[in-house]
Order: structure tokens, then C-alpha cells, then sequence
């Protein structure tokens, strides 16, 4: 079944076109990546997805219900987790109040029960506090730096903690944009571990915009590739991988055998 | 209904509008260039009007003189705050800069008060005197004078914005900072430019205002006005800032003739919620697209 | 030196104050709030009476300026609506002390919320300007609305009773206002514990991937708007209480500039700096006071430069202290409290 549909969405900034009439769908409990050249309209697909871009055209469906009309904060309440392709944590915070931020959507405390920090308001706190330590800190691996400032950590570690926080929310569709990017390998090899945790351990569906061709074709069940705002190719990453138009995306040539290659090249890499 | 007295009416509100008109234009030159809402613009204003009070009417220098003083110490005034106190700010947010042209106008009241202390007093009077009339029109010479010293300066702004070198920078700048750096223009330099001409045509409009006025340290009050006049106009537009100049100026008027004195500012601050409730960005503004 | 503090629940690791360090000094601090009165004079009094009020009003405003990001110049007219809401229940009611500074602060809290729409619309600095604007309106309403305000002749306030008691002195009051100080303190610093207080920081930092969060940025602003006006409600209520008479010119734009140094002298987005920048902004003028004194031999009417000095002195602190220590005096405190943590370690 699939969990998120995206219907021939279509969006444009004055006369520039960012998306066309581009669908996909995302089954639920896989993990699926969409790819495509700098430019291809990747974020911008994201972020009609999580409702910060209205396209001019097109729905897009959460468990078979129609969000298009929903504004952000109630997407995420329905189960959209994102992160950010430039890492968007607070800086003012400690990395515990960025995690804590993400169950935000999960909690209900009012300002007057806040301030008298009473019953509900300290019972809440306490349990996403045990939540997060025992299924987040402890699952990525990032409990020792609980009361460290965000901007203080290297980046390896706040795309982590990024991540910790998208989980925080319990997402039923997890969103990651390039999560791997700018890393080494050692973190790559990392971070793809965690992403296929987070499939088979918490059952969270992922939908990733990643470069990194080798992580995408080992850990993805399907692939959607974008160019010039147009979806070209979709499918297993085999099958997406002979494709000729994706290949004339990526090389603006035919040359097959030079991109079988550098494929299988980054592949060995990863 | 008295269309004469309306019409007279209408006219000193033009008057006093072409002031919000010219300070609005400093407002604007400063936000586009450098993106700082500078709510010290009245006090800046203030000091103008003062230094010219000080050059004239205490050294005794003729008028030329001390207006030319006067002139020359508000560009300088604005150059040196761009260079000591929003410099050092780049980078910050916006608020924190914000917050401290807060912090500057209360500094420049501080001293107007301490060196003139707060009492209001009157500038030397250096416009014509002879009575004007438009048509049957009666309007007072000092508000027909500087309605037209303000459209000539702000004439002569607007052709060097256009076509003199500094002027396209300013606006290339104002447009895209990066590629206006790329291209070689020295975006610090515009920085200085901008607070420089933008201090010149506040202290122009102290005088003129002062002229017409008065001058006291609660002058700046002005400034507040001019910051209504911005909003509506829209922030990064000067034809904006004309426009709403007038506007505001002429509601004002009305305001103050029919309603009594004190509906003046309660008009504009009225006009400013309506605004900031209907169209945030202005009339004239650009609308920024939020991105992540 | 201090090594680490180990706890057994989480909810002992959520607590306000985290060592038994912290428990101590706030006892301490406890402790002299109650034996201050017996040691200070009348005049002492009176500033620690004027220190409270004035640290419940800049809390309010860090919890919308420093925590949210949101400027405000209305606190002084908001304070106005409190200070005016006591006035009028005490002249036409006969509710009790308590109750009357509760409906100041709701009442503020409504008119605030009607000042704050307009910040759904637009971000960051459109609000500061809303506020000059509602200040302006605020003010018209204190002299045009005579009806309730007695317009410029200004309006006396009775002492507040309490269990028969009336506190008419700073000696007396000193018992009201502190209590209730230290309450809307803790209550503030309670609200940084919950989702409530990393919401409205989240606005703060980065509104936009707020919203994608899952926060409903509107809500959050216009809560903190609220809940700054709360407090200013709050401060103003005493404030009419404490003084006895008030008029429109009670409550200035100076007064709102007055309370904005204090939250960036103190330290914006920290509880301690408003507490912190309270105090020094209220001692400010003492001092100045004290300096005019000292000057008055020898200057011609040194006393006259006392207002104008004040002027200077408030902007000079704001511009000085963004300029050069950002995070105000509450960093400065950290900094030593860090030294001597560390020592004889390091230094």
C-alpha cells in the first residue's frame, strides 16, 4: 500500500518552473530516493510535500487522505518528518531541546499548565524525555552530547541530530534531504546504517533526496528521477540505472558504459 | 462644505507631506542598501535642524553657511554611524540592529537636551515671507518654500539615484548584494554612501521642518511619523515613499482641521494598523518570498 | 571544583535547578528577600518595591523579545492598561486587592492580543512597529477617554488591603510585591522547560522549519504576545498600586525603551538577565542621581542635566551592550561563575 501519493503536482515561481506535473508514490515501509542534476527540483518537491510551497497544481495524499490544502504544522502532525538540506537546528538550544522540539507534535501542554509546571505539564515532560532517551539517544548514538549546543558540534554530528529530531516527531513518513552529503565515508557508512534501522526497526517509511549514487542504489527499494523539473524515470535502482534518459540527464550524453561505470564506481565507494 | 478652506487645508497638508516625502526617501536609501530600519531617522533629523540652530543662531555665521554646516554635518554624522555603530553589526539580525537605532535616538535626544536643554525654540527665519496664493488659495509661505526646496532636492536625488555612478551602485547593491559585489562595486562603500546622503536629506528636512516648526528634542517624533509613511509606501520603494509622503501629510491635516489636534497622529498610527493588517508589505513594496 | 551530578530519574534531571549547589543559593537567596526589610531604610525599600515591579515587566518582555524574537515598544502602555484597570476597579468597585491585579493582567492580556494581529501577517520588525503604533493609540485612549481615565488630571489609587492590613508603605508592600516577583519568575523560567517555552525559541531561530515542525507560528506568537502582556499587566497593576496616582504621561515610549535596555543589558533570552537588567536599569538613575549631586558645587544647575544624562545613559547602554557583550550580563555572570567552577584548575 502506498502511504504517500504525490499527483501530477505542478509548481512555478513567477515564470520559472520549478516542478511539472510530476507524480509519485511512496509504499509504505520502503525506502525510496528521489535523484536528478543540481537544479532538478528535488527541494522543491520536498517542500511542496511538507506544505511550505502551495503548488499551482496537483494533490498530494497521506495515507490516502488529501493534504494539499494543509498548512505545515498540521502535516507534521500527521506524520511528515522532515530534515534539511542545510541542517536547520536551532542554535540557540542544546541538542536535548532540539530532539525535544520534534515531539512538539506529539504533546499537548498548554502555557498556563507550562508555567505551573504541574501534573500533565511534568508527566509530558518526563515521558519524551525517557522516550527520546531510549529510543533516540541511544539508537543513533548520541547520548553523550545530550547538553552540548548544537553549534558547537561538527557537522558529521548535527545532520545526526537533525535526524534525532525528525525521529523525535515519530513520523509515519520520514523525509530526508541529501543526508549524506558533505560527509566522509565513515559517517556515509553510518548514516546509511541508521536509515535502514529506522526502515526495519521502527517500520518508518523514508523518502530521501540524495547525490550519492552508490547509497542510493544499495539501500533504496525505488527511485524517482527528476530533471528540469519533470519526473524522467521511476523505479527499482536497476532498472532506473539502464535507463537512457537518465543517463543523457546525468552525462548529457548516451555514453552508457562510461556511466555503468561510475556508477558501479561510486557503488564501491560507498 | 467650505471647498476654499478645504483646499487650503489639502495644500498644508502637501507641505508638511513633501517633508515626510524627503525624510521617507532617506528612510528608504538607508533600507535599501543596507536592510536596517533605522528608527534613529527622526532624531538624525533633530540633530540637523539643530546643528543649523547652533551655526546660525548661536556662532552667528550667515544662513548659507550654517545651512551648508548643517548639510555637510548630517552627511558626516550618517557616515560616521555607518562606520561605528551598524558596520560592526553586518551579519547580526535584524532586530539586534533595529534595536540599536532604538538605542541611538535615545542617545541623540540625550544630547540635543543636554547641550540645548529640552525647551522648544525657534530657528532664524530664512524662507520668503511674501503671502502666497494658488488661485483664491491662501498657503503659508514657509509650507509653499519648503514644499518646493523638497521637491527640488528630492528631484535632484532622484535623477543622480538614476543615472550617477554611486546611484546605480546604490541600486545594484540594494538589488542583489553578492553580484553587485562580483561586478566590482565596493559594497562598503555604497554602505557609507547610502547613511551619507541619507543623514544630508534628514538634516536638510530638520531645517525645513525646524523652519516651519520649531525645533525641540521631541522632534524626532517625526521620525515615527516618517516610519508610517515607509510601511505604507512599502519599505524598498522610494516612489512608494513619495506617494504615501503626500498622503500621509494630507490625511494628517484633514485630520487635525476637522477631527481636532490630537486625531493627527491617531489617523496615522490608525492608517499604519490597517495597513500592517491588509498589506504588510506596502503599496508600493516588494513582496519577499520567504524561503527556507 | 564541581564534577558532574548524578541523578537516578529523569524527572530529578528536569528539574528547575539541577545540583544541590543551586537548591542552596536559591534557599539563600530566599532567605535574605525575607531579612532584607529588617536591614534596609525607607529609601532602599522603596527601590527594591520599584526593582520588582520593574523585573516583572522586563520578564515579560524577554519571554517576547529575547525568547520569541519579536520587538516590542509597547510594554510601558501596556503596563498603562494595567495600572488604568486597577485605577478604575479601585474607584468603582469594591473587589479585593488580589482580584483586581488578576483583571490587570487579563485585561492586558486582551488588549495585547488585539496589538498582536497584526504580527500574523508579517515577521520580526513589523511587530515592533504595530507596537509604536498601539503605544500611540494606548496613550490617545489614557487622555481622550475621561470617562474612565479622567483624562490629563490623572486618577488616584488607594492602598491595596489584604487581610485587613493595609500596605501603604514601601516597608509594607515590600511583602506584596516581592511574593508575587519571585512567583512570576519561577513561572516564566517553568515555561522554558516545556514545549510551550522551545516553541516560541524555535520561532526565534528559524520560523520557517518551525512551521515544518510541526509549530504553528501564529498561535506561538500571539501566545508569547499574550503572555508578555500578562506580565506587563501584572507590573502595572502594582505599579498603580505602589505609586498611588497615575496619568497618562506615567507610561511613556521612554518607558518601553526604559524596559528593552533592560532585557539587552541583562541578557536577551535568559530569565537571570531580566532579573539582572532590572536591577542595574533601575540603579542606573540612582546613580546618576548620586553623580548630579556630586557635580552640583560645581556645575550651574547640574540638577536639570539629571533627565537628559538619563536619556543618554539608556541609549548608550543599549547600543554599547549589543555592540560589545550580546548577551548581556547574564553572560558576564556566567563567565565568572565558570571561573570559579573550574578552580584552581584553570584560569
Amino acid at each position: 500500500m502506498n502511504i504517500l501519493n504525490v499527483d501530477g503536482v505542478s509548481l512555478a515561481f513567477g515564470g520559472v518552473h520549478a516542478l511539472r506535473d510530476v507524480s509519485l508514490s511512496v509504499a509504505e515501509g520502503t525506502i525510496t530516493a528521489v535523484i536528478g542534476p543540481n537544479g532538478a527540483g528535488k527541494t522543491s518537491l520536498f517542500n511542496a510535500i511538507s506544505g511550505f510551497y502551495r503548488p499551482q497544481a496537483g494533490r498530494v495524499y497521506l495515507e490516502g487522505s488529501d493534504i494539499s490544502r494543509t498548512g505545515p504544522p498540521r502535516r507534521a502532525a500527521l506524520g511528515l518528518g522532515r530534515t534539511f538540506q542545510n541542517i536547520a537546528l536551532f542554535r540557540g538550544m542544546t541538542v536535548m531541546d532540539n530532539v525535544k522540539l520534534g515531539a512538539h507534535v506529539r504533546t499537548r501542554t498548554g502555557p498556563l499548565a507550562a508555567m505551573f509546571y504541574l501534573g500533565r505539564a511534568r508527566r509530558e515532560e518526563v515521558r519524551i524525555r525517557s522516550e527520546i532517551e531510549r529510543e533516540v539517544f541511544d539508537f543513533l548514538e548520541i547520548d553523550h552530547i545530550r547538553r552540548s549546543p548544537v553549534a558547537a558540534l561538527p557537522y558529521g554530528l548535527q545532520k545526526r541530530v537533525e535526524l534525532a529530531r525528525a525521529l523525535a516527531m515519530r513520523p509515519k513518513v520520514l523525509m530526508l534531504d541529501e543526508p549524506v552529503a558533505g560527509m566522509n565515508r565513515e559517517e556515509k557508512e553510518d548514516m546509511a546504517r541508521f536509515i535502514l534501522d529506522v526502515k526495519e526497526q521502527w517500520g518508518v517509511t523514508v523518502l530521501m533526496v540524495e547525490h550519492d549514487m552508490g547509497m542510493v542504489m544499495d539501500i533504496c527499494d525505488q527511485v524517482y528521477v527528476l530533471n528540469f523539473g519533470q519526473r524522467i524515470a521511476g523505479g527499482p535502482p536497476a532498472e532506473v540505472q539502464q535507463n537512457p534518459d537518465v543517463i543523457e540527464a546525468y552525462l548529457g550524453a548516451d555514453d552508457m558504459t562510461t556511466l555503468r561505470e561510475r556508477l558501479r564506481g561510486d557503488r564501491g565507494a560507498a | 462644505m467650505d471647498w476654499l478652506f478645504f483646499f487650503e487645508v489639502s495644500l498644508a497638508g502637501l507641505g508638511f507631506g513633501a517633508l515626510y516625502a524627503l525624510t521617507a526617501v532617506a528612510f528608504v536609501v538607508i533600507y535599501k542598501a543596507t536592510r536596517v530600519i533605522n528608527l534613529a531617522m527622526g532624531e538624525m533629523l533633530m540633530l540637523g535642524a539643530y546643528m543649523f540652530f547652533g551655526f546660525a543662531a548661536a556662532l552667528a555665521l550667515p544662513i548659507w553657511a550654517a545651512l551648508i554646516l548643517a548639510l555637510v554635518g548630517g552627511a558626516l554624522l550618517g557616515l560616521i554611524l555607518e562606520r561605528l555603530v551598524i558596520r560592526p553589526m553586518l551579519g547580526e539580525s535584524p532586530i539586534s540592529v533595529f534595536m540599536v537605532t532604538i538605542g541611538l535616538s535615545s542617545v541623540f535626544i540625550g544630547l540635543v537636551e543636554i547641550i540645548w536643554t529640552a525647551a522648544p525654540r525657534s530657528l532664524p527665519s530664512f524662507l520668503p515671507s511674501d503671502p502666497i496664493f494658488i488661485g483664491d488659495a491662501f498657503v503659508a509661505p514657509k509650507t509653499f518654500w519648503s514644499f518646493v526646496i523638497a521637491a527640488v532636492v528630492i528631484a535632484v536625488f532622484l535623477v543622480l539615484f538614476r543615472f550617477w555612478r554611486g546611484g546605480v551602485a546604490l541600486r545594484a547593491t540594494a538589488s542583489d548584494q553578492g553580484a553587485a559585489y562580483g561586478m566590482g562595486i565596493n559594497v562598503p562603500m555604497v554602505y557609507s554612501l547610502a547613511w551619507g546622503v541619507a543623514g544630508l536629506l534628514a538634516a536638510g528636512a530638520g531645517v525645513l521642518l525646524g523652519s516651519i516648526a520649531g525645533i525641540s528634542s521631541e522632534m524626532g517624533f517625526f521620525g515615527l511619523t516618517v516610519l508610517v509613511v515607509v510601511i505604507v509606501g512599502g519599505l524598498d520603494s522610494v516612489l512608494g515613499a513619495l506617494l504615501a509622503g503626500l498622503l500621509i501629510g494630507w490625511v494628517e491635516s484633514l485630520a487635525g482641521v476637522y477631527l481636532g489636534g490630537e486625531y493627527e497622529h491617531l489617523v496615522t498610527f490608525m492608517i499604519l494598523m490597517v495597513v500592517l493588517l491588509l498589506r504588510p508589505w506596502g503599496l508600493f513594496g516588494t513582496r519577499e518570498i520567504e524561503r527556507l | 571544583m564541581r564534577i558532574g551530578s548524578p541523578k537516578e530519574t529523569y524527572a530529578a534531571d528536569e528539574s528547575l535547578f539541577r545540583t544541590r549547589t543551586q537548591w542552596v543559593w536559591f534557599g539563600i537567596l530566599l532567605l535574605s528577600l525575607a531579612l532584607y526589610p529588617f536591614v534596609a531604610n525607607l529609601y532602599w525599600l522603596f527601590l527594591a518595591c520599584l526593582i520588582c515591579i520593574n523585573i516583572i515587566s522586563a520578564t515579560g518582555l524577554n519571554i517576547l523579545t529575547g525568547y520569541t524574537g519579536q520587538v516590542s515598544l509597547g510594554q510601558a502602555a501596556f503596563m498603562g492598561v494595567g495600572a488604568y484597570t486597577v485605577a478604575w476597579l479601585d474607584n468603582n468597585a469594591t473587589t479585593p486587592f488580589i482580584l483586581n491585579l488578576l483583571a490587570a493582567g487579563v485585561m492586558t492580556t486582551l488588549v495585547g492580543l488585539v496589538a498582536g494581529l497584526p504580527s500574523l501577517r508579517v515577521k520580526g520588525l513589523y511587530l515592533a512597529i504595530a507596537t509604536i503604533a498601539a503605544s500611540f493609540i494606548l496613550q490617545f485612549v489614557f487622555i481622550n477617554w475621561e470617562s474612565v481615565t479622567r483624562g490629563t488630571r490623572g486618577i488616584n489609587i488607594q492602598p491595596p488591603q489584604l487581610f485587613g492590613m493595609e500596605f501603604d508603605n514601601p516597608d509594607t508592600f515590600y511583602w506584596l510585591v516581592v511574593p508575587v516577583t519571585v512567583l512570576m519568575v519561577i513561572l516564566a523560567a517553568n515555561l522554558f522547560r516545556t514545549r510551550v517555552g522551545r516553541a516560541f525559541i524555535a520561532v526565534r531561530d528559524r520560523d520557517i522549519s518551525a512551521s515544518v515542525l510541526g509549530i504553528n507560528l501564529p498561535l506561538y506568537k500571539l501566545m508569547s504576545f499574550a503572555i508578555a502582556s500578562f506580565y506587563a499587566g501584572i507590573a502595572g497593576g502594582f505599579y498603580a498600586y505602589f505609586f498611588g496616582s497615575i496619568n497618562p504621561e506615567s507610561f511613556p515610549l521612554l518607558m518601553s525603551i526604559f524596559f528593552l535596555a533592560a532585557i539587552i543589558v541583562g541578557g536577551l533570552g535568559t530569565i537571570l538577565g531580566s532579573i539582572l537588567g532590572a536591577v542595574f536599569m533601575t540603579l542606573t538613575p540612582e546613580l546618576l542621581r548620586y553623580g548630579v549631586d556630586v557635580l552640583e558645587p560645581f556645575v550651574q544647575d547640574a540638577s536639570a542635566l539629571l533627565s537628559p544624562v538619563r536619556t543618554l545613559v539608556f541609549g548608550l547602554l543599549i547600543v554599547g551592550f549589543l555592540l560589545f557583550e550580546p548577551h548581556g550580563l547574564a553572560e558576564i555572570w556566567r563567565r565568572v561563575r565558570r571561573f570559579f567552577h573550574l578552580w584552581p584548575f584553570r584560569n
